[in-house]
């Protein structure tokens, strides 16, 4: 149990396993820095990173979720409606940012206690859950804003999506912030080890005295909360509120989360990972972008390192058994 | 031993499952510092007292007063709280967390409480934990899932130290460690006997049993029997007690032709598992297999029917030496496996009793177009319905909502419709009711009347041997005798199951 069996399968699983994604992400980027010239330009780095902070402000959340062994498609939808809402109150100069981050804030906590509440309380199979949750979701926006963008934003709220501190843009600056609130929770509190727990094994939890509903419950409205936020980041960065943002976002995230070692049968999954797993997917549509690459193809490279890593994800558990 | 003081007390005990008394007025006493085995036979109900007593299950009926007062036993949680930990057969670590995690989860201390838990804390408590009980070579902050079921097995005994228990009850602990290993329990078990905390001990390990215990309490059919010190208990009488009770006429085999050897295994092992098992099977002969819970029976029929891999063996039907490597091959030669786990691994409990009965049958049901013929389908699913007398309103029920004893009979059915000629069946009545089990041992004697082989796993002692032609006795993984029906009495066959006696060393 100890020592595994050295089959090239496992042995490449065990590798991944340990430092994977870093690896893979390393030489995505020297591939790419002597196949073009403009990839290594620090214009074109710091793009790669605004473009994929939005998907990781999302992964993060998407984590916990897979952590306890279950799954969110609504992100994508509750940033959408997340952004509408804010972008309404920043057609007015005078609302305080304080309050948009407050909408914001209650959209993910409204969404989120939904998705946590059918999971745990209605015992639905998350996936179903969640389904419905964003496909809601996609309406409701789709009702507030007739369909229609909302322009017109305020200067200052519109910075926090545009500006930038120094040489970075603020999108960099949230999804760090982000990403110290989610690694501290996992790490240093009750709540955040349960949830490791939970998906380790649900049973010994149970029995140990763990909350497992109040876990389940927590996990999605942090989640709901992390996007809602990521969806006022991302209207502020187009100036304007639009009703199909977010659209196909989880899926990124998701992908994002596994192909950093987010386990999803449960019980594994890093801040780091997450990061490291957009940047594989940002790094790879940007190259491909840069190389000229069929957009049609883009779609298909996608589509497979998603499967390989999840491949990867299973054969690390089959030869840790 | 001071039996004056009283830690555990547990009077007039019952628990009534839906159609079964599994415990009926049982009573159990344990003093502080001592070491109680309970024993009896599969199903005898050591179990159900204990999870009754953890806060698993709620008793039907009776009185537990632990350490003077009225235990609460309204949840597992309450009762770690008043001082009883189980460590149960199958342990339950969350392998995905650190050692000192796993001992202080549910209860993590903060460094600044609500916001900061205190991870540092719980590596030293562990180490001072670990220290006190003398644990060497378990690293605190080690993920569990890199662990040996032995460190896996003392992890959980720091963690019922650390909640203070005063009495903890191992479920078969030995059963997955080494000699050396199990020195160690041991060891640890005295030192804490020495600071007055009591054992409850379930275990089917004669030798250890004299070696550890100072009481032995011996439960028999969800009875209390006695309990008895182990220094003036010989194994003869604790076998006697644990079996003691007359075999009824209840299980008549008829008499059938034995014919020539059916099956032959031989030589047959899977490691870890099964060692050199060599039986063989007779037409007209009913094989019967004896054993405690755990010996491999089940195993071993898997092994045959080609679920379970074979490092080393030979099989060989009608004389001939055959593959078996998937359960499609077995039926290819005839065999038939009726499985143990009839709500896991039999039925389709949301299919229809038809969809049940054709699942191993529908090549046979294709007309000349290859396509399935629900015309012929129906009506063999009434033939079948009518011979093995399934009790449903028709064929489209779903299997669910029959009783046990009409479920098995459908299985019956839909093993019986290929003709098998080797008929394995794993305790083919537990959980039914006395008339759909006389109607299935009849169909079995039926069945072996006909020429067939028959090899049936029981752990109900008197089916045993009132059904078998020859009793095959296993004793972990091993077979440690083969009985007449004429010598197999349930003493011998329970020696033989204790590991006491074997034929074959």
């Amino acid at each position: 149990m100890e020592k595994t069996k050295g089959s090239w399968k496992s042995k490449l699983a065990q590798i991944y396993g340990k430092a994977g994604v870093l690896v893979i992400l390393l030489i995505m980027c020297i591939i790419l820095s002597i196949a073009t010239d403009t990839f290594l330009s620090p214009r074109n780095l710091i793009n790669v990173v605004r473009q994929i902070a939005f998907w990781a402000m999302i992964g993060l959340g998407a984590m916990c979720v897979i952590i306890t062994t279950g799954i969110d498609l609504s992100p994508g939808s509750v940033a959408g409606v997340a952004g509408l809402l804010v972008a309404g109150a920043a057609q007015n100069p005078d609302t305080p940012l304080v309050v948009m981050f407050l909408i914001a804030i209650c959209v993910g906590v409204i969404f989120g206690a939904i998705n946590g509440s059918l999971v745990a309380f209605g015992g639905i199979p998350p996936f179903i859950a969640t389904l419905g949750t964003q496909i809601t979701g996609r309406g409701i926006a789709l009702l507030i804003s007739n369909g229609r963008p909302v322009n017109g934003l305020s200067d200052k709220f519109v910075f926090l999506g545009a500006g930038s501190l120094g040489p970075v843009p603020m999108p960099i600056i949230f999804l760090a912030i982000l990403s110290l609130i989610t690694w501290y929770m996992l790490k240093y509190t009750k709540t955040g080890r349960h949830i490791f727990a939970l998906g380790g094994n649900e049973q010994a939890a149970i029995v140990s005295g763990v909350k497992t509903k109040f876990v389940k419950l927590f996990v999605y409205i942090f989640a709901s909360v992390l996007a809602a936020i990521s969806g006022l980041v991302l209207t502020a960065r187009v100036a304007s509120g639009q009703p199909s943002l977010g659209d196909g976002y989880e899926l990124q995230a998701i992908a994002g989360a596994v192909i950093g070692g987010t386990s999803l049968s449960g019980g594994a999954g890093t801040v780091y990972g997450v990061i490291c797993g957009t940047l594989v997917i940002g790094v790879l549509n940007n190259g491909m972008d840069l190389l000229n690459v069929n957009g049609y193809w883009q779609k298909v490279a996608q589509g497979v390192i998603i499967i390989v890593a999840v491949l990867l994800d299973v054969l690390r558990k089959k030869t840790s058994k | 031993m001071d039996k004056s003081k009283v830690l555990l007390r547990m009077e007039h005990i019952s628990k009534v499952f839906p159609g079964v008394v599994a415990l009926d007025d049982v009573e159990l006493t344990i003093h502080p510092g001592t070491t109680l085995a309970l024993m009896g036979e599969n199903g005898a109900g050591k179990s159900t007292l204990m999870k009754i007593l953890v806060g698993l299950y709620q008793r039907t009926s009776g009185s537990i007063v632990f350490d003077g007062k009225e235990l609460d036993t309204s949840s597992i949680t309450k009762v770690i709280q008043q001082g009883i930990s189980m460590i149960y057969q199958e342990l339950n670590p969350i392998s995905n967390m650190t050692v000192a995690e796993n001992i202080y989860i549910g209860r993590e201390p903060y460094r600044i409480k609500g916001i900061m838990l205190d991870r540092k804390k719980i590596v030293q408590d562990t180490k001072a934990l670990f220290g006190q009980l003398g644990i060497e070579g378990i690293d605190p902050r080690a993920e569990v899932g890199t662990l040996s079921v032995a460190k896996m097995q003392m992890i959980e005994i720091a963690k019922a130290v650390s909640y203070h228990s005063k009495l903890i009850i191992m479920d078969e602990p030995t059963s997955a460690i080494t000699e050396k290993e199990c020195q160690q329990l041991f060891r640890i078990v005295r030192q804490l006997k020495a600071e007055g905390v009591a054992f409850i001990f379930i275990t089917h390990k004669m030798d250890e049993v004299f070696q550890i215990s100072d009481e032995i309490a011996i439960l028999r059919d969800g009875r209390y029997i006695g309990t008895w010190d182990a220094d003036n208990l010989t194994q003869d009488e604790l076998v006697k007690n644990m079996v003691g009770r007359e075999i009824t006429d209840m299980f008549p085999k008829e008499p059938a032709e034995i014919g020539d050897v059916k099956l032959r295994v031989s030589n047959l092992s899977v490691k870890g598992l099964l060692h050199d098992i060599n039986f063989e099977v007779r037409r007209g002969e009913i094989l019967g297999f004896a054993g405690l819970m755990g010996a491999g029976r089940t195993e071993v029929m898997e092994t045959l029917f080609g679920i379970r891999k074979a490092d080393t063996g030979e099989i060989q039907i009608d004389g001939k030496t055959v593959k078996i490597h998937t359960p499609e091959q077995a039926i290819s030669h005839k065999i038939a496996f009726l499985t143990e786990d009839r709500r896991g691994n039999g039925c389709f409990l949301n299919l229809s009793v038809q969809d049940n009965i054709m699942v191993v049958n529908w090549d046979m049901m294709k007309n000349t177009m290859k396509q399935i013929d629900y015309g012929k389908v129906k009506q063999t699913c009434d033939e079948q319905i009518e011979k093995f007398n399934v009790k449903t309103p028709g064929a489209q029920q779903i299997i669910g909502n029959l009783s046990g004893g009409n479920q098995q009979k459908a299985l019956i059915a839909r093993w019986l419709y290929s003709d098998p000629e080797i008929i394995i069946v794993d305790e083919p009545t537990r959980g039914i009711d006395v008339g759909s089990k006389s109607e299935i041992h009849r169909m079995l004697s039926r069945l072996a009347g006909q020429g067939r082989a028959i090899i049936m796993i029981s752990s109900e002692m008197p089916e045993v041997l009132g059904m078998s032609d020859r009793v095959v006795v296993m004793h972990e993984g091993t077979i440690t005798g083969i009985l007449n029906r004429e010598d197999a009495t349930q003493d011998v066959v329970m020696r033989y199951a204790a590991g006491l006696e074997n034929q074959f060393r």
